[in-house]
């Protein structure tokens, strides 16, 4: 192909790529600091996966426990992240939750509300106290729905079905994107003085996974790529409660709110098994938890027929089930032929969210590349060793105000972006190349092995063994990797030819977790390892931090970021977890 | 283990043709397994969108023998065994390339709706019976079936003249929130042409969220326009007592 | 490929690709409507048989005719018959009915309609006049009380002996009561009624008086909800009202007595 290749070219102060929770909500604050903003998103807006977020948004509004507090939602969420969590994010997130959910009712949400007109909060694994603001079981909808309609509005320019394969740098600091619409496959540059990555988690790497064809890792690789650090990748949560049957729709999330209103797991036997892992907590534990509770049970020969075990909200009544948990009723009658008010569901481990992500700076979300910020999902550090539900949809709305006022600050003073063709040449050869290999290896097959490679050997229970062994394939995966191409169709919206490119970023992140995981020689919040099952206390203040070195991924301990200030709240929730 | 056999539509918008694929059929499938299937093993460049695969995000729409539908929520098992299924893309809508179509304009739409405003004198205490009847038109997934299915769109393609189904509900969302401070119903009258709807409820039939469309954001609407256009004594009444009716909210503005 | 292209956009009237019996529902409804319309034309202009007994055809409600003793050059049941059928040929069930069975606009949902028309919805002559559905639902409602007081009469008999109004049960008397409770079931799931008593407000909690009548619009709308039910149950019942009358007043049919 000819070195000069087509393109389009289109100009603005800050780009946000995703368009989730916590991309649109990043739009918003830059577009509402005066800057020309761009949203792009891979699928058409307000699809993105913040709509499977169900239970709802933790923020210490204290409107139906009057006890809660900004301190014990810090308290709650550092221990939920085993104590490896930013803490200075941690505060924040626990700060300014309730602000950012009270701006949301203003845009125009309708959240759930108690019987003296504020809004309503339910009981959540792992938070002390009732503080999930929440729309029935639909939270995420009400969320995205909110902010795009708020975005929209404000004069946000979203370019939709629109992929970024590459962040195109000036000197050190990142200057733009470059990118293809999936329409018609055509090229597109976006100029920008300000990049925020809001590109969610990592979840299509695994076989069974709550997320969609879109979480493909794009922010974190693009952000390693362009020399951004990553942190904590070893941490992955599985979703105690995916659905299990039928096989389509494996891994599909089932929310945490039916345990928050009072399901109850029980295993084959008839017994509630949590009561032998966590008598306190029970159903309520951590996801981290109750996970590895079920996984045990049915490796144990406890499990149910479909291979996981029974979560019952029956005896609820189904008035009251199909009121708090419309979606849940509708998902289980349609897809499985379960009606869960009169009977059990049958749910199982899957993969749902990634802890880990570009590591950034709390106040403003700045990752070390000049430019480069990251929020939400594909960030780090805010969640620690384990994520609590109901943290992500705060985290979102904490991290992506604070991500679009940091990048709007950046994009004020940063001068005007230089473009480098050959760097852009270079990523059009890259999209181009997988139309020109014959004999190409299947993008599909390929997928489907990574897949299986990382739920076999990097799953829920992981083992020197099987990492040493994952990374052998992962090695053979990235060779054949090269080799992967399409020959159907043309650029003209072509699934195919976007997996080939997906593709690389799922393994750069594949990469990143066994890696990782490999280091980490003990057991914690998301990471459970089998040869090293206890805490150790190195590793309970140190964070794995990734970049990149040349073509090889170079892993190192971190210290913990810590706060004097916050020591006495920490020491607290200690001395109280331990009695 | 059985097959079936998927009559899928293939092409753009220069044309194209229905193809059959045999799909091997397990329990409890939906056809989009089927159309990932197809993609995995038979036709990797195969087009369609798709999300969150629990009926919850709205990108899979498309017309399954006929039908509106959405993919990820149509079990195979529903159809008779040995029926050949057809998938076609949502026919309202341009088509790109095979089940994919421009909705652009449903989005376009939105922008002309003028978002919700609080009023002045807004305390944010809000009670539960207001809040389930907006919480209803927020259920909305904007899989733009029920847009499909308006022959008044679809049929008719008056799409310069009328916004659809799906924006009935949202204004029904901001109308009827109790502390939105906007009045839209001139622009429901003029260019939100709601007279076009002859509430023909097929886009009640398709809504996979179970909306009420038009039992509960058309119809209601359609009797706020009746209030202010063509009510004679409602509309003396207000002339007398200087615009307020007793109903609305003081204060409110006109939006046009 | 033009010939392809068709594959994506049929049009025409009932083209379509659909598996399912969707002409069957616009037929019956075509055949039912029809049927009804044509019969009570029919029995409107009889001028005849319209009462036995204590029993008058709702067709025939208020029977002016014996109120005031006046003799029509026509069949008095025009005098009031076209309220509720204004009533029903504006309400909303009936609209979304006979759209769809008798103009075609559409024939079935994701089914082609007639090629060639100009299409203009309710926003013309003469459909715009739906919008004074809430004035018929006004009207409705005053010849639903004087149906009341029919069906009420229809349990009081006259001795033929002794001349005295006496209470009885007669099929005839639970024939009128039936009647009139399903006509009340339609009338009162209106959906401009439902706007009326309560959905026109934006805030249900904000004042007492609102919150009286979110009770209102609460039963308004639990008989709103099974609205075409209510059509179609009372529309029976009103045709069969007036066959019952007819039959006994020309002696084909002998009126039981209960009680």
């Amino acid at each position: 192909m000819s070195d000069d290749v087509k393109y389009q070219t289109l100009e603005h102060d800050v780009i946000v790529i995703g368009a989730g929770g916590a991309g649109l909500r990043a739009a918003i604050e830059c577009s509402a600091r005066g800057l020309k903003t761009a949203l792009i998103c891979k699928s058409l807006l307000g699809k993105a996966h913040t709509v499977m977020a169900e239970g709802g948004i933790a923020a210490a509004l204290a409107n139906v426990d009057a006890q809660d507090s900004w301190q014990t939602h810090f308290q709650d969420t550092l221990f939920g992240g085993k104590y490896l969590n930013n803490w200075r994010m941690a505060e924040l997130h626990a700060k300014e939750a309730p602000e950012r959910v009270k701006e949301l009712e203003r845009w125009g949400a309708v959240f759930d509300r108690t019987p003296d007109g504020k809004i309503l909060q339910r009981a959540f694994g792992g938070h002390t106290y009732k503080r999930l603001a929440h729309v029935g079981d639909r939270t995420g909808l009400e969320l995205i729905r909110t902010l795009q309609d708020k975005g929209i509005h404000q004069g946000i320019d979203v370019y939709m079905e629109c992929t970024v394969t590459r962040l195109l740098k000036d000197g050190d600091r990142v200057c733009g994107a470059f990118g293809y619409w999936r329409e018609t496959g055509r090229f597109v540059v976006f100029k920008a003085r300000s990049i925020i990555l809001a590109t969610g988690g990592i979840g299509k790497a695994y076989k069974i996974t709550s997320n969609s064809w879109e979480y493909t890792g794009d922010g974190q690789a693009l952000g390693y790529e362009a020399g951004a650090e990553l942190v904590d990748m070893e941490f992955v949560q599985f979703h105690p409660t995916g659905m299990v049957w039928p096989p389509g729709v494996m891994g599909l999330l089932v929310t945490e709110a039916v345990r928050g209103e009072g399901g109850i797991l029980t295993n084959s036997k008839g017994e509630r098994f949590m009561e032998k892992y966590d008598p306190k907590r029970m159903e309520l534990s951590t996801r981290d938890v109750v996970a590895r509770a079920i996984y045990t049970e049915v490796k144990e020969g406890r499990g149910s027929p479909h291979g996981g075990c029974f979560l019952d909200i029956s005896h609820r009544g189904a008035e009251y089930v199909k009121k708090k948990l419309p979606s849940m009723y509708h998902q289980f009658k349609e897809l499985a032929d379960v009606d869960i008010t009169t009977g059990p569901m049958e749910v199982g481990p899957t993969c749902h969210y990634t802890m880990g992500g570009i590591k950034v700076d709390a106040d403003t979300a700045a990752s070390r590349v000049p430019g480069l910020f990251a929020a939400g999902e594909c960030s780090g550090g805010m969640n620690g060793a384990n994520r609590l539900g109901g943290n992500s949809l705060s985290d979102l709305l904490v991290f992506g105000n604070r991500a679009g006022a940091g990048a709007a600050d950046h994009a004020k003073k940063a001068p005007a972006p230089k473009m480098d063709e050959a760097q852009v040449n270079d990523a059009a050869k890259e999209m181009t190349g997988y139309f020109e290999r014959p004999n190409a290896e299947n993008p599909y097959q390929l997928h489907m092995d990574l897949q299986n490679t990382m739920h076999a050997l990097v799953g829920i229970f992981r083992e020197e063994k099987e990492l040493s062994a994952a990374i052998g394939k992962l090695e053979d995966i990235k060779r054949r990797a090269k080799n992967v191409g399409i020959a159907e169709g043309n650029r003209m919206y072509n699934p195919g030819w976007h997996l080939c490119r997906d593709l690389h970023n799922m393994i750069v992140c594949a990469e990143a977790v066994t890696r990782a995981a490999l280091m980490r020689k003990e057991s914690r919040g998301g990471h459970s390892r089998i040869d090293f099952p206890k805490y150790d206390d190195h590793w309970g203040t140190h964070n794995i931090v990734i970049q990149k070195q040349g073509e090889a991924m170079k892993l190192a301990p971190c210290p913990v970021v810590q706060i004097p200030e916050l020591k006495p709240l920490v020491d607290d929730k200690k001395a109280k977890e331990a009695k | 283990m059985s097959t079936r056999t998927f009559k899928i539509f293939r092409g753009d918008k220069e044309g194209g043709k229905d193809v059959d694929y045999n799909v091997e059929v397990e329990e409890g499938m939906v056809v989009l397994d089927a159309v990932h299937q197809i993609q995995r093993t038979q036709a990797g460049d195969l087009a369609c969108r798709w999300n969150c695969k629990a009926a919850k995000c709205g990108s899979c729409s498309a017309e399954v023998n006929g039908k509106p539908r959405l993919m990820c929520k149509t079990r195979l098992d529903d159809f008779p065994e040995g029926e050949t299924i057809s998938v076609h893309p949502i026919k309202a809508f341009p088509i790109i390339r095979d089940l994919v179509t421009d909705v652009s304009w449903n989005y376009e739409v939105n922008k002309k709706i003028p978002p919700f405003t609080p009023r002045k004198d807004a305390n944010w205490v809000m009670y539960q019976e207001d809040m389930d009847r907006v919480q209803e038109f927020r259920k909305c997934i904007e899989c733009f079936l029920c847009q499909d299915v308006c022959h008044v769109l679809r049929n008719h393609d008056k799409k310069d003249q009328f916004y659809g189904p799906r924006f009935m509900v949202r204004v029904a969302s901001l109308e009827m929130h109790p502390l939105d401070g906007l009045d839209r119903t001139k622009l429901l009258k003029n260019e939100g042409g709601i007279g076009l709807c002859n509430i023909t409820k097929c886009c009640t039939e398709v809504c996979p969220e179970d909306i009420h469309i038009t039992d509960n954001a058309i119809i209601p609407l359609k009797e706020r326009v009746v209030d202010q256009f063509y009510d004679p004594v409602q509309m003396i009444w207000r002339a007398l007592t200087g615009g307020n009716d007793g109903n609305k909210n003081p204060g409110l503005q006109q939006k046009d | 490929m033009a010939e392809s292209n068709s594959i994506l956009n049929p049009n025409g009237l009932g083209v379509n690709q659909r598996h399912d019996a969707w002409w069957l529902s616009p037929l019956l409804t075509f055949l039912g409507l029809g049927g009804f319309g044509v019969y009570s034309t029919w029995a409107a202009f009889q001028g005849a048989h319209y009462e036995w007994g204590p029993y008058l055809s709702p067709f025939y409600s208020p029977n002016i005719q014996k109120m005031f003793g006046w003799s029509y050059p026509f069949s008095f049941a025009f005098v009031f018959l076209w309220i509720p059928l204004g009533f029903r040929g504006t309400c909303y069930y009936y609209r979304k009915a006979y759209y769809r069975a008798f103009f075609l606009d559409p024939p079935g949902c994701a089914v082609g309609e007639p090629a060639g028309r100009a299409y203009r919805g309710e926003t013309g002559f003469p459909f715009i006049l739906q919008n004074v559905h809430r004035y018929f639902f006004y009207l409705a409602t005053v010849v639903l009380a004087f149906l009341w007081y029919d069906a009420v009469e229809g349990f009081f008999f006259r001795n033929e002996i002794t001349g005295q109004r006496e209470f009885h049960v007669g099929v005839g008397s639970l024939v009128l009561l039936v009647n009139v409770i399903a006509l009340s079931g339609f009338s009162f799931g209106c959906n401009s009624l439902r706007h009326l008593v309560g959905g026109k407000l934006d805030c249900f909690s904000c004042t007492a008086n609102a919150r009286m009548r979110y009770k209102l619009w609460g039963g308004v709308s639990i008989l709103n909800l099974k609205h075409m039910e209510w059509a179609w149950v009372s529309l029976f019942t009103v045709g069969f009202a007036d066959v019952y009358v007819r039959l006994c007043s020309m002696g084909i049919w002998h009126d039981m007595r209960i009680f």
